[in-house]
């Protein structure tokens, strides 16, 4: 745009443009387009060489391991690498077809050789992910059938238990058989597959990742909201503060991240619990009775004050960086044109502050939503998130695979969250300090 | 544009002060009147009170004590947003995030004005910066000095009685800033609006202004019309801050009325005529113009006194010969003639008498160190 309005600068592009005309070479007669890449090609390297440590450092802790995890939520041998004859016959026999002899036979040899391998617990568990209650199935009939069954198979294994004749189990052999399947991201959304192989909803007993998830978003914009109520007028004080009040202001705004996060929650906990330092203020006051005394932790309200807390600084940097750049005698001009102050700062002033505040929303979003810590510890049931399910399943079910595929869900969502930020406000409107 | 008593002024400051620390004045006692379609201007070197005078005035500062009126209404207490006063900034303080169109409409917005009537509006005012080409543009799609045409507009665009501008050419150009001198004092000739213009620049003041406020260390020094500041200062500090200055310091030899007789540091005597000077022995400063000082006896009054001057250095500037003296111990007396045929040409180290009318020589009060002259 600067070009149209300088007629200078329009006729030194057009001379600097790509004219066809005689080919330049430099004074030896080598072309000078070569010539030119040549010596670029030289600086290109050394830059190439200084940002390679940073590249390899990234791509060691980052790229790798978010790869594997990828990986982990669609792969999982645990059944098929140690079941290799039955994983064969359902790989021979469609969907649908009823176990014949030689199935039976398979799942035999296969039982023996697991339990002689020590493998059958791998297996049991692959499928108790599944379905509850199989692991012990698996590991009770690897014992009987380590010094080999007696054909007819059939009658043998069902002999072992009666169980294993539910179409359901083998439909969930069938699933497991194969090394690579979509089936932990169809749990992570509560789906799961019947016996035809057809995508359904999981018993309601087991459907907890989706209200997890909406529990998650729902709890991060409310977190985010309050950062910003919290923070707006924080990040305006400090913008407007003469240099050493707003130093010593800015000390508190950070104070959150120089205390040690038990010492955060700790504190949290003798102000918010039921015996704790606000309901007795209140109680004192007469604004609730004795037996009405407020739950504010161990429960969602917990966990939004808590994080509100911790993300406040998020909010509140972002939208400082933005606001100490903005003029003063914008909001006189607005109030000379004639607004009064409220307008002028909904007109003239807020607007200016967006690129500060999508910047913070955005990040206190991403990271309230990855949040695990502290909804672990003040929580309680009601404000677990999402990324406390993958901590169970990365710690105590020890299901990496369902933790892989929560947690590349998550990722999604936070990629496409900043997707949708970049085509509604721009990426490069981003102000982060 | 004549002075106007306090009745019928339009703007007036009434014993004016404003302190920012409680400790210090930064506005001391201000006096001033302003008629109506009035173009005044506030003229001073920076941190002379300019500014805080012109936000009092549009009620982004309070004033520590007096009183403003405006339009017989005093307005101490009424909010900038209901003063109805137009502004220009420094920085032009056009709204980043709206199109030239959306910062004019806003005050017609805000002001509850249907739409019919805002365009036709914003039109109109783009057209009288001749800018009608640009409503669509963003401020920062705009060069400087359209920039500053835009910032016009908005503040005349909801036909206020009274513009204020603080230095609003401060950062163009000077070709462009003579330009938009012109243009200003044409609107405001148009429009019969009255404007307090305020800045550094004295050329600036000088061409523009109906009447100039000099400002110092938070005191009006004189308040006149330019010719009237420029030929007959009032005290030093006007006579260094305006134009070209020589500035001879001496002793008062003799006072006869209106005439007094100067010795200088070298014993030397000249003629003056007295402004701010009451007795004998009164230590003074001589004010001279450099294009007011002769040195060919025919060009002298018969009875004019004379003094010994020694040629330093010529500067050949086209038009005029600007000549370097060493007069009674000053080093910077500054002598301009024009460049006529057959203009005596001087060389460094001659030795000439120089003398002037005793009434272009002023008898002003003595330097202090703290008023530098500029220029
Ligand atoms: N908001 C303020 N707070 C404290 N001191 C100020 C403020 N604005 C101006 N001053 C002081 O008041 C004096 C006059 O300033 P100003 O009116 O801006 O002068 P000018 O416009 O003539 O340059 C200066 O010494 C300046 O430091
Ligand atoms: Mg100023």
């Amino acid at each position: 745009m600067s070009q149209a309005l300088d007629p200078h600068a329009a006729t030194v592009a057009k001379a600097a443009g790509v004219e066809p005309g005689p080919r330049l070479t430099t004074a030896d007669g080598r072309p000078l387009t070569r010539a030119l890449a040549r010596s670029s090609r030289k600086a290109r390297r050394r830059a190439f060489l200084l940002v390679l440590p940073l590249l390899l450092f990234i791509l060691i802790t980052f790229v790798v391991p978010i790869g594997q995890m990828l990986q982990r939520s669609v792969k999982n041998d645990g059944f098929s690498a140690n079941m290799p004859q039955i994983s064969a016959w359902f790989a021979e026999n469609p969907r649908g077809t009823e176990p014949d002899e030689a199935a039976w036979a398979a799942l035999a040899a296969d039982l023996q050789q697991a339990a002689r391998d020590r493998t059958i617990g791998i297996v049991g568990t692959r499928i108790n992910y599944d379905m509850a209650g199989t692991r012990s199935l698996f590991t009770s009939a690897g014992r009987q059938a380590r010094n080999g069954l007696e054909p007819p198979y059939r009658d043998a294994i069902l002999d072992i238990d009666a169980r294993w004749e539910s179409p359901a189990l083998w439909s969930i052999m069938r699933e497991a058989s194969s090394a690579y399947t979509a089936n932990f991201y169809l749990a992570a959304l509560d789906r799961t597959r019947n016996t035809q192989g057809d995508i359904v909803m999981a018993p309601s007993e087991r459907q907890v990742y989706i209200m997890l998830f909406q529990r998650t978003f729902v709890m991060s914009a409310v977190i985010t909201f309050m950062t910003f109520l919290l923070g707006f007028p924080v990040a305006h004080l400090l913008a407007t503060l003469p240099l050493r009040k707003s130093n010593l202001l800015m000390i508190f705004v950070l104070l959150p991240f120089w205390t040690s996060l038990l010492v955060r929650t700790t504190s949290w906990m003798v102000l918010l619990q039921q015996q704790g330092v606000i309901n007795d203020i209140l109680v004192w006051l007469g604004i609730i009775g004795t037996g009405q005394r407020l739950q504010m932790i161990y429960n969602q309200t917990g966990t939004i004050i808590a994080m509100t807390h911790i993300l406040l600084p998020f909010m509140i940097l972002p939208l400082y960086s933005v606001m100490r750049t903005i003029n003063p005698s914008y909001v006189r001009a607005a109030r000379s044109l004639g607004a009064t102050s409220w307008t002028a700062f909904r007109r003239i002033y807020f607007p200016q502050t967006l690129p500060g505040l999508g910047a913070g929303a955005l990040l206190v979003f991403i990271l309230a939503v990855g949040y695990y810590i502290t909804p672990a510890l003040v929580g309680g049931s009601s404000g677990q998130l999402i990324s406390n399910m993958i901590a169970m399943h990365m710690m105590q079910t020890l299901n990496w695979s369902m933790a892989a595929a929560l947690a590349a869900l998550l990722l999604a969502s936070v990629l496409l969250l900043y997707w949708v930020y970049d085509r509604l406000v721009g990426i490069d409107n981003l102000k982060l300090g | 544009m004549s002075r106007t008593s306090a009745d019928d002024a339009f703007v007036v400051f009434d014993r004016v002060q404003k302190s920012y620390d409680g400790q210090s004045l930064v506005v001391k006692d201000l006096n001033l009147q302003i008629g109506k379609g009035e173009f005044m201007t506030m003229l001073g070197p920076s941190g002379s009170g300019k500014t805080t005078c012109l936000m009092m005035l549009a009620g982004f500062e309070t004033a520590t004590h007096g009183e403003i009126r405006l339009d017989g209404r005093n307005i101490n207490d009424v909010p900038p947003h209901k003063r109805g006063i137009g502004m220009v900034f420094q920085n032009y303080a056009l709204f980043p995030h709206m199109t030239v169109g959306e910062n004019l409409s806003f005050p017609l917005e805000v002001r509850g004005m249907g739409k019919v009537e805002r365009e036709s509006r914003i039109m109109r005012a783009l057209d009288m910066v001749q800018m009608g080409k640009f409503r669509n543009r963003r401020p920062a799609q705009l060069s400087g000095g359209q920039q500053q045409r835009i910032a016009l507009a908005r503040a005349l665009v909801f036909d206020p009685k009274l513009v204020l501008m603080d230095e609003p050419l401060g950062a163009l150009d000077k070709q462009l800033r003579e330009h938009m001198q012109f243009e200003i004092k044409a609107l405001h000739e148009r429009l019969g609006i009255t404007v307090v213009y305020v800045t550094h620049d004295q050329g600036e003041a000088l061409t523009m202004s109906d009447r100039i406020a000099v400002f110092n260390d938070g005191r009006i020094q004189q308040l006149a019309p330019p010719a009237t500041l420029y030929e007959a200062p009032e005290n030093s500090f006007v006579a260094g801050f305006i134009g070209e200055n020589n500035a001879l310091p001496g002793v008062i030899e003799k006072l006869d009325g209106d005439n007094a007789l100067v010795r200088l540091a070298n014993g030397a005597l000249i003629d003056a005529t007295a402004v701010n000077i009451r007795e004998n022995g009164q230590p003074t400063t001589v004010s001279i113009r450099p294009e007011r000082v002769e040195f060919k006896p025919e060009m002298m009054p018969p009875d004019a006194h004379t003094i010994d001057a020694e040629v330093r250095d010529v500067v050949y500037m086209g038009d005029i010969l600007r000549t370097r003296l060493r007069v009674a111990g000053s080093d910077d007396f500054v002598m301009k003639c024009r460049n006529t045929l057959g203009q005596t040409r001087l060389s460094p180290g001659q030795q000439i008498k120089i003398g002037w009318h005793p009434r272009d020589a002023r008898a002003l009060d003595p330097v202090t160190t703290q008023q530098g002259s500029v220029n």
